[in-house]
């Protein structure tokens, strides 16, 4: 845990992929960074609910880059963070960033612009 | 805030003080902003915080060594180098020496979604970075409260300001934070809660279309500082605040005296004219001829060889010069000569702080023996008395310390009494003049009194200015039991007096010869009546004559009597003559 950034996780390959799910949104990969501040309970908290939110929603459709601004400061200012922890959603556009610990499901399904899953 | 009032008490060491660097704040604040601790700018919009927190990280970089980060959440780095370029701050070239560090902090309210606990590490870790790595001793947030805008996490929001002025306290930087005013409090979300240092207020007043810029100290704790609205002023070079007291009244006097271009007037002053750095001020009311004295002292100065800056409210160079032609004064070949300058501004250009830097500017950069400000009386107008005076006092200290000789011109409306100028600047002056006129006889004339000259003998009494074509003249005027008579009242009572002398003189002639005459008479007189008692006592002398004969005949008859008669006894009869006394 100490190397945070955490590469890409991609599951299947981009065949596998095709099919599989009835959403709309099941053709596009997304792609993610996670801004943590070292070992802090928000920041791992964060770190488990994007990994178990992930695994649940995006299964095999997802990048996820990991990124410790304790390690990296300048990556704050690059991407300009401010509250810890942030998940950017890089790709689909738009653009859209995720504060906090992530653990509230349903906003962050919102703020992804996917349909509301029980 | 009480933890903080806490860590102090047991220092008895006086605050320390970080330097701003900025003209005049620091000697409002006796020695800058206090070291090591936050400091709050708080005002509207467009009052000037941005640039007084710039100028504060500009100055501690590249004149106090002191290298500084600027975190910027309302604009972009590259605006903000736009912005400061135009006050020829390059913060590119401080960024690149590693003096400055930039940072624009962009929240995007639409594009966040808050989903569960956060923090503010993010800033923080930035803000250590970029004073790390620059060795920052300063630090501005301009405006932090912005993050209120972008985080609906009020609480949290709190807790993580306090920590981070804990943590910029910890870093012992300098900082400097900008907040928007509120509409009943300092700024807007409180950040004075936090702030509990220095706070300084600065606002934007617009008083009859004429914008004022001012700044105030609304606390500073652990230390005294001024307590005065400062006016100040953003122009080319930046921010320069201009407290009225800051200039103490350390200026040299020197005992060198300067002419006044008109002998007479120097002849009043004591002989000499006045003292070199000392403050003249004429008043009078329009066409009295104070630009005309004006002229003549400037022609000279100029004659001596010294630098004169004039500075002109109210006419054009061109129109000044052709009209002291008329009077026999050539200011072109000064102005040719470069000792001469012009400096023609419409007094409502601008508010008179701007007027007081420009007047500074300007004096800075032609460096003049002599100022001429012709008339102060506009720049009031553009302002209120209180301002103005202040303002002046301003000026004419400033001036004195350069050892500058200032004349002023005042314009006084007509029927007001003096007082108005009494008031407002007659007490910085050291020579007070006024121009007047007298009325009288279907004419103006104009007079010319010492009020005051400070430190020399002076003439007590009214000259009678007159314009000629070859300058100014003064003459005596006519003091007479008619009272003061001037212009060719004055000519026309010479006259009648030389009239009456000579009647006067004819007069006693006339009696000199009526007494002649009389005493002619009086002789005639004597002489008659000397003869008459000589007629007189001759009939007298005659009459004793003629009986002294008488009785001698009857002496001898009576003696030829008694011989006739044979008489034994011849009467002896005496002769008694009678003496004409």
């Amino acid at each position: 845990m100490m190397v945070h950034r955490a590469g890409s996780a991609k599951g299947g390959s981009k065949a596998a992929r095709q099919g599989n799910e009835q959403q709309h949104p099941e053709m596009t990969t997304y792609a993610f960074r996670l801004f943590v501040s070292g070992m802090t309970p928000n920041s791992l908290r964060a770190i488990e609910n994007i990994r178990a939110f992930c695994q649940q929603h995006l299964e095999g459709r997802y990048r996820l880059e990991i990124i410790d601004i304790y390690q990296q400061p300048q990556c704050a200012k690059e991407h300009q963070i401010v509250a810890v922890p942030t998940l950017v959603k890089q790709t689909p556009p738009p653009a859209r960033r995720f504060i906090g610990d992530l653990s509230h499901t349903d906003r962050l399904l919102r703020g992804l612009g996917m349909p509301y899953l029980r | 805030m009480a933890p903080k009032r806490a860590d102090k008490t047991p220092a008895a060491a006086p605050v320390e003080k970080c330097p701003t660097g900025i003209k005049g704040l620091d000697e409002v604040t006796g020695g800058g902003i206090p070291r090591g601790r936050p400091t709050l700018i708080c005002g509207e919009t467009g009052c000037g915080k941005t640039l007084l927190a710039m100028e504060f990280l500009v100055r501690g970089a590249t004149e106090l060594g002191e290298p500084g980060v600027y975190v910027s959440f309302e604009e972009k780095s590259e605006e903000l180098v736009q912005d400061f370029a135009s006050l020829g701050f390059d913060l590119l070239d401080m960024v690149s020496r590693n003096v400055l560090a930039l940072d624009y902090i962009h929240i995007e309210r639409s594009e966040i979604e808050e989903t569960g606990g956060f923090d503010l590490e993010g800033l923080f870790v930035r803000l250590a970075h970029a004073i790390d790595s620059t060795g920052a001793r300063r630090v501005v947030l301009d405006t932090i409260e912005s993050l209120f805008s972008g985080f609906s996490h009020d609480a949290v929001l709190r807790a993580e300001l306090r920590r981070l002025f804990r943590f910029l306290k910890d870093k012992k930087v300098t900082t400097v934070i900008t907040g928007e005013q509120g509409s009943n409090t300092l700024t807007r979300y409180g950040l004075e809660e936090y702030v509990a240092d220095c706070v300084i207020l600065l606002n934007h007043k617009v008083t009859e279309q004429i914008a004022t810029r001012r700044l105030r100290i609304v606390k500073y704790r652990g230390s005294s500082h001024g307590t005065n609205e400062y006016p100040f002023l953003i122009d080319a070079q930046g921010i320069s605040v201009l407290p009225i007291s800051s200039i103490g009244l350390e200026h040299p006097a020197p005992t060198d005296r300067i002419s006044s271009g008109v002998s007479r007037l120097d002849a009043m002053l004591g002989g000499q004219g006045f003292f070199k750095g000392s403050s003249v001020l004429v008043t009078g009311t329009a066409g009295t001829g104070k630009s005309s004295l004006a002229a003549h002292f400037v022609d000279a100065a100029c004659r001596r060889g010294e630098r004169c800056l004039y500075f002109s409210f109210e006419e054009s160079r061109n129109q000044i010069i052709r009209n002291m032609l008329s009077i026999g004064i050539d200011l072109k070949q000064w102005l040719d000569g470069d000792l001469l300058q012009f400096y023609n501004v419409r007094p409502t250009l601008y508010g008179l702080e701007m007027h007081l830097v420009s007047i500074h500017k300007a004096v800075e950069a032609f460096c003049p023996d002599v100022v001429v400000v012709d008339p102060i009386s506009n720049l009031v107008t553009a302002s209120n008395p209180f301002e103005a005076k202040s303002m002046l006092s301003r000026l004419i200290d400033y001036l004195k310390l350069r050892q500058i000789t200032a004349f002023c011109t005042d314009l006084t409306v007509a029927g007001r009494s003096l007082e108005q100028t009494e008031i407002g600047i007659s007490s910085v002056m050291d020579t007070w003049l006024l121009l007047q006129v007298i009325e009288g006889s279907g004419e103006r004339n104009r007079g010319l009194f010492i009020l005051k000259s400070r430190g020399m003998e002076h003439s007590n009494q009214v000259r009678e200015f007159c314009l000629t074509s070859h300058g100014v003249q003064l003459c005596d005027v006519y003091l007479g039991p008619g009272g003061v008579l001037t212009g060719s009242g004055r000519i026309a009572q010479e006259a009648r007096e030389r009239a009456e002398a000579l009647e006067r003189c004819q007069d006693i002639e006339r009696k000199k010869r009526e007494i002649e005459r009389k005493k002619a008479l009086l002789e005639a007189q004597i002489a008659a009546l000397t003869l008459e008692i000589q007629t007189e006592r001759e009939d007298l002398e005659r009459a004793i004559e003629r009986e002294n004969l008488r009785r001698e005949q009857l002496a001898e008859t009576a003696r030829s009597v008694a011989r006739n008669r044979q008489s034994d006894a011849l009467p002896d009869l005496p002769f008694e003559a009678v003496s004409a006394s």
